[in-house]
C-alpha cells in the first residue's frame, strides 16, 4: 500500500500542527481511514487518466496514486486534482466523475491531490501537468474524470450482480445506490464496498456508454462549492496560516530596482535587533529572519542594502517608453518583427479599399493584487535532505521541480502540501516566493513561515506588461471589413499577444498581425487573460470606431460588415436581447459593446455607463454578458467565475496602472495601487450562458477581456469622444473630453 | 504582557505593546481567520470587533487593547450559525474566500447597529473592504438576506 500512502499523506495538513484550521488537503476522514472498503487507484495510460488495477499497474511498471474510496458508511472520497484559488475547480473537476459514478453528492468528501503530474495531471502538448491557469481545470479534466466515475460505476454494478447472481445489464443506479428493479433489491455503495474487491483489470468504459445530458443529476444543476462553508469562519487554511513547532519567520527584501543583487547591507545592526535571528543572501535579495513576524517588520525597516549596479530596469522610464520608444519601434520598417498571423494579401486590400481606417491604443502595466500576499513555509529534516513545502501554488507539479531544482535535489525530496490561495490570477504559478522560504529554511535550520509585505509584493511584481497598439483597417467597395493589420509593440513576448487573432469570431480575409518586442529588465507574467484585456480594447475599439464614422449601430456593423462566425451570432444575439440593446437609456447613461475569446470560449458583453464630467470618473452600472463556454459543469459556479472576470476587468479598465520610474516601481500599497471597490462595482451583473452540448471550454477567464472595450465604446456614445489608454483614469478622461 | 478578552476567553500576549493587534491573533494566539492583506490600514482584511466595534487590527496596537473585549471571525458564532455566516453560504459569496472574515466581520457590525439598512447604507458602510475576486453584488445581497433573517 506503499503507493497508496505516498497518493494521501502529501495532501494532508501540517503535521503536528494540531487541529488548526482546514486546507484543501485535510478531509474529515483520511483516505487510509478504515480498513474496510474499496480504494480505486488511478494511473496514467495511453489515452489519458483511467483506473487501472494495482496488479495492473504493478504489471506496466507504472505509478499509481488513490483516487477514488467507497467505504461501507457510504462515504465517497474522490482525490481533486484542481489547485483552489476562488475559481470553483476543486467542486467542479470531481463532480464530472461523481456524475458517471452515480454518487450521492452529500456523501462526498474532497481530497486535494498530492502534487504528482505524472499519476494525476491532464495531458497537454503532449506533457503532464497539474497547472490550473489558462481556465484550463475543468476542460482540462472533464472527460477523463467521466471515465473514471464510470469504471467505478461499472464495478459496483458487477459486484453487485455477481451478488444477487443476476445480469448486471438488469440493473440500474440512483445516487449512491444499485438497484435491480425487477426483483426489487437495491443495495447501497457502501454496501457493496464492504463485500466487494477492486478486480485485477478494471473494466474499459467506451464514450457511448456515458451518461446523455438528459440523465445527468450533478452537471448542469447547482452544486454547493466544497470550499466555501470554511471560508464563512476562519477554519480555511491558506499557507499564510500554517503553523508548525519551533517555526520561525521571515520576510525578504529585494532591489527597489528589480533584479538588482545585494553586496553589502547592515548585517551586524540587524542582527543585534530585538528577536532577529539572522539575515539570509538571496540572489536577488535579502531575507530577514525572528523569532516573531513584527520583529521581521521591525527589523525591515532597518534594513539598508547596497545594491550591485548594472541591473537592467536601471534608468527605466515606463511612461517615457510607452510615449516615445514604442512608437518608434512601431514606426521603424526595419525592426525586429514576429509575424502572428498573415493571410491573403493585406497590401492589396488596403491599396484597393474604399476606405481605410487607423488607430493607436495603448495599455498600462497591471498588477494581480491578489490578496494573499505571496508566501511560502519550509521545512527540513534533521538530515537536510528532505524538505516540506506548504504554499498555494496554481502549478504543483512545476513548483515542486523548481524547488527541488533551488536545492539541488530531486522532487521525491520535496513533500509539497498545496494550500488554498487566496488569489492567484496568474501570479502564482511561478513559485519564486516558496523557492525563497526553502532556501532561508535551509540556511537558518529552523522551519520557517516567509512573507512577503504587500510593498514587497508589488515592488518585486511580476506585472502585466504595457503595450502600444497600431491597428488599421480597410473597407472594400461594399463596406466590409477586407483588411485588417494589427502590431503590439511590447516587453514579454506571448505576454503581449494572446487574443490577438480575430478568427473566432470575425472572418476577414486578409490579416497582418504582428507583435515587436523591447527589454526593459522588468519582471513580467500571466495576468488574468494575459494579453487578451489590451488586445480585445484595441480590436474593439477600432471596430466600434468604424462603425460609428460608418452611421451604422455597432451590432449591426459587426453583423453586416465583419463576417461574424455562427459562435459570434449567437453569443450578440443573446447580449442583444440580455440587454434590450436597442431601447433608449436614460438621460446620462450610454451602452458600449464588445467581444472576447479566451480559451475557447466566446463572450459578448454590453455595458451601461454614466460619467462624472466635472471629476471624469466613469460609473458602470450595468453589465451584460453572454457567454458560450460549451457544456456548463457548474452553471451556479461558472457565473460567479464570470462575474469576477468582469470586476477584475473593470477595477484594471477603470484604475489599476503600473508605473515605473528611474527604474523602480512608482506604486506600494492599494492607496496608490487602487482596485476597485464596493462603491464602484456595477449594481447589477446579468451573465448567460448560451446553452450547448459540446465539450465545456474555458470559464476562469471570459469576464475580464472584454470590459475595456465596451467601457470606451459607451463613453463615445455618450461623449462622442475617445479614450484610447487605458485604465481610463480620471485624469485620462478629462484629457480626452477636451480633446 | 497584554492580557484581553478573545472570543469570550482571556489570554495575555507576550510581546512588544506597539505590536500590530493583527500579529499578536494570527501568530500568538493562532487564530488565523483574521487576515494580513496591506497592513497599512487599506483594504479591510484583518478586521476585528474591539468592544463591539470593528477595527483594523493591523492599524491597532497590541496595547490599545490591554483589558478590552475582541472578536475574531472563529469568535462571532461557534458554529457558523451567525446569520451573516448562513447568508454568506446561502448566496455562496467566498470566491478565494481570503477576505471574506473581514468582510463578514465588518458586516456583523453594521447588522448590529442598524438591522435593515438600506443597499446605499450596505455599501457605505463596506467601502473599505477590498474583494478582489469581486464578490461585491454577492456580499450585498447575503447581508440583505441575513437583515431579512435578524
Amino acid at each position: 500500500m506503499t503507493d497508496l500512502e505516498r497518493g494521501t499523506h502529501q495532501g494532508a495538513g501540517p503535521q503536528g500542527a494540531g487541529p488548526q484550521g482546514s486546507g484543501p488537503g485535510i478531509s474529515r476522514r483520511g483516505f487510509l481511514g478504515g480498513t474496510a472498503g474499496l480504494t480505486f487507484v488511478v494511473a496514467y495510460g495511453a489515452k489519458g487518466l483511467s483506473l487501472i488495477s494495482v496488479a495492473q499497474a504493478k504489471a506496466a511498471g507504472r505509478e499509481v496514486g488513490a483516487w477514488v474510496r467507497i467505504t461501507p458508511d457510504d462515504s465517497i472520497t474522490i482525490i481533486t486534482p484542481a489547485a483552489e484559488m476562488g475559481q470553483g475547480s476543486m467542486t467542479g473537476v470531481p463532480v464530472a466523475l461523481a456524475e458517471e459514478l452515480d454518487a450521492d453528492w452529500d456523501k462526498v468528501t474532497l481530497e486535494m491531490a498530492p502534487a504528482d503530474p505524472e499519476t494525476y495531471g491532464y495531458t497537454r502538448g503532449g506533457r503532464k501537468s497539474m497547472g490550473i491557469y489558462g481556465s484550463l481545470a475543468v476542460r482540462s479534466y472533464y472527460h477523463q474524470m467521466r471515465i473514471v466515475g464510470a469504471q467505478v460505476r461499472k464495478v459496483l454494478l458487477q459486484a453487485a450482480a455477481r451478488e444477487w447472481g443476476v445480469d448486471p445489464v438488469e440493473l440500474t443506479t440512483e445516487p449512491s445506490v444499485v438497484v435491480h428493479a425487477a426483483s426489487n433489491r437495491r443495495m447501497s455503495y457502501g454496501e457493496i464496498a464492504a463485500f466487494a474487491e477492486v478486480p485485477a483489470k478494471m473494466p474499459d468504459v467506451a464514450k457511448r456508454e456515458l451518461k446523455k445530458k438528459a440523465q445527468f443529476r450533478l452537471i448542469g444543476k447547482p452544486v454547493p462549492r466544497h470550499d466555501i462553508p470554511d471560508k464563512v469562519n476562519g477554519r480555511a487554511q491558506f499557507s499564510i496560516d500554517v503553523q508548525l513547532p519551533g517555526m520561525v519567520y521571515a520576510s525578504t527584501v529585494h532591489s527597489p530596482v528589480q533584479l538588482a543583487e545585494p553586496k553589502s547591507w547592515n548585517e551586524a545592526e540587524i542582527a543585534a535587533l530585538p528577536g532577529v535571528i539572522g539575515t539570509v543572501a538571496l540572489d536577488r535579495g535579502v531575507a530577514i529572519v525572528a523569532d516573531t513576524f513584527e520583529h521581521v517588520l521591525a527589523a525591515r525597516d532597518a534594513l539598508e542594502v547596497d545594491w550591485a549596479k548594472g541591473a537592467a530596469a536601471e534608468g527605466y522610464d515606463s511612461q517615457e517608453a510607452l510615449d516615445r520608444t514604442y512608437a518608434a519601434i512601431a514606426e521603424d520598417q526595419g525592426a525586429a518583427s514576429k509575424t502572428i498571423k498573415e493571410t491573403g494579401d493585406v497590401d492589396a486590400a488596403f491599396a484597393t479599399a474604399a476606405k481605410t481606417y487607423k488607430a493607436d491604443f495603448r495599455s498600462d502595466y497591471g498588477y494581480h493584487a491578489q490578496m494573499e500576499p505571496l508566501n511560502g513555509v519550509a521545512r527540513f529534516n534533521d538530515g537536510g535532505d528532505r524538505v516540506e513545502i506548504w504554499e498555494g501554488t496554481q502549478a504543483p507539479g512545476r513548483s515542486r521541480q523548481m524547488i527541488a531544482k533551488a536545492l539541488g535535489f530531486t522532487p521525491d525530496q520535496v513533500i509539497h502540501h498545496q494550500q488554498y490561495m487566496g488569489g492567484g490570477f496568474g501570479r502564482r504559478s511561478i513559485t519564486d516566493y516558496t523557492i525563497e522560504a526553502a532556501l532561508i529554511a535551509r540556511a537558518i535550520k529552523r522551519p520557517v513561515k516567509m512573507i512577503w509585505t504587500r510593498e514587497e509584493d508589488i515592488a518585486y511584481g511580476m506585472f502585466r506588461p504595457q503595450t502600444l497598439q497600431c491597428l488599421e483597417a480597410a473597407l472594400d467597395k461594399n463596406g466590409r471589413i477586407a483588411g485588417w493589420r494589427h502590431c503590439v509593440v511590447g516587453d514579454g513576448g506571448r505576454l503581449t499577444y494572446s487574443g490577438i487573432k480575430i478568427d473566432l469570431y470575425y472572418g476577414i480575409a486578409n490579416q497582418h498581425i504582428e507583435q515587436r518586442g523591447i527589454s526593459h529588465g522588468i519582471r513580467l507574467k500571466h495576468w488574468r487573460a494575459v494579453a487578451h484585456p489590451f488586445n480585445i480594447f484595441a480590436i474593439e475599439g477600432l471596430v466600434d470606431e468604424m462603425a460609428a464614422e460608418q452611421g451604422i449601430d455597432p451590432l449591426e456593423f459587426r453583423r453586416q460588415r465583419m463576417a461574424l462566425t455562427a459562435k459570434a451570432r449567437r453569443v450578440f444575439d443573446a447580449v442583444e436581447r440580455m440587454s434590450d440593446w436597442h431601447a433608449k437609456r436614460p438621460e446620462g447613461r450610454a451602452l458600449g459593446l464588445s467581444v472576447t475569446e479566451r480559451s475557447g470560449s466566446l463572450g459578448a458583453g454590453v455595458v451601461e455607463i454614466s460619467l462624472d464630467r466635472r471629476s471624469g470618473k466613469i460609473r458602470v452600472h450595468k453589465v451584460w454578458a453572454a457567454i458560450d463556454g460549451g457544456t456548463i459543469v457548474q452553471p451556479e459556479m461558472a457565473r460567479h467565475n464570470v462575474e469576477s472576470g468582469i470586476i477584475y476587468g473593470l477595477s484594471s479598465v477603470l484604475k489599476e496602472r503600473i508605473t515605473i520610474q528611474n527604474g523602480i516601481v512608482e506604486q506600494s500599497n492599494f492607496h496608490d495601487y487602487e482596485v476597485l471597490r464596493m462603491s464602484e462595482a456595477p449594481e447589477e451583473l446579468h451573465v448567460e450562458f448560451v446553452e450547448r452540448d459540446t465539450k465545456p471550454t474555458g470559464i476562469g477567464e471570459i469576464g475580464n477581456p472584454f470590459v475595456a472595450a465596451a467601457v470606451a465604446n459607451a463613453f463615445h456614445a455618450l461623449t462622442g469622444k475617445r479614450l484610447y489608454h487605458m485604465p481610463f483614469t480620471p485624469d485620462r478622461v478629462l484629457q480626452a473630453l477636451e480633446a | 504582557m497584554v492580557a484581553f478578552n478573545i472570543n469570550g476567553k482571556r489570554v495575555s500576549v507576550n510581546a512588544e505593546p506597539d505590536t500590530p493587534l493583527l500579529w499578536a491573533i494570527r501568530e500568538h494566539l493562532k487564530l488565523t481567520g483574521t487576515k494580513y492583506g496591506c497592513g497599512a490600514g487599506l483594504c479591510g482584511a484583518c478586521t476585528v470587533h474591539v468592544n463591539g466595534k470593528a477595527v483594523r487590527s493591523c492599524q491597532t496596537a497590541l496595547y490599545e487593547v490591554d483589558g478590552a473585549r475582541v472578536t475574531t471571525i472563529e469568535g462571532l458564532s461557534p458554529d457558523s450559525s451567525h446569520p451573516l455566516q448562513r447568508a454568506w453560504i446561502s448566496e455562496q459569496v467566498p470566491q478565494c474566500g481570503y477576505c471574506q472574515s473581514g468582510q463578514i466581520m465588518k458586516a456583523a457590525e453594521l447588522l448590529k447597529r442598524n438591522p435593515k439598512p438600506s443597499r446605499d447604507q450596505i455599501v457605505a458602510h463596506m467601502n473599505g473592504n477590498i474583494c478582489r475576486c469581486g464578490t461585491y453584488t454577492r456580499i450585498v445581497a447575503a447581508i440583505q438576506r441575513a437583515s431579512r433573517e435578524v
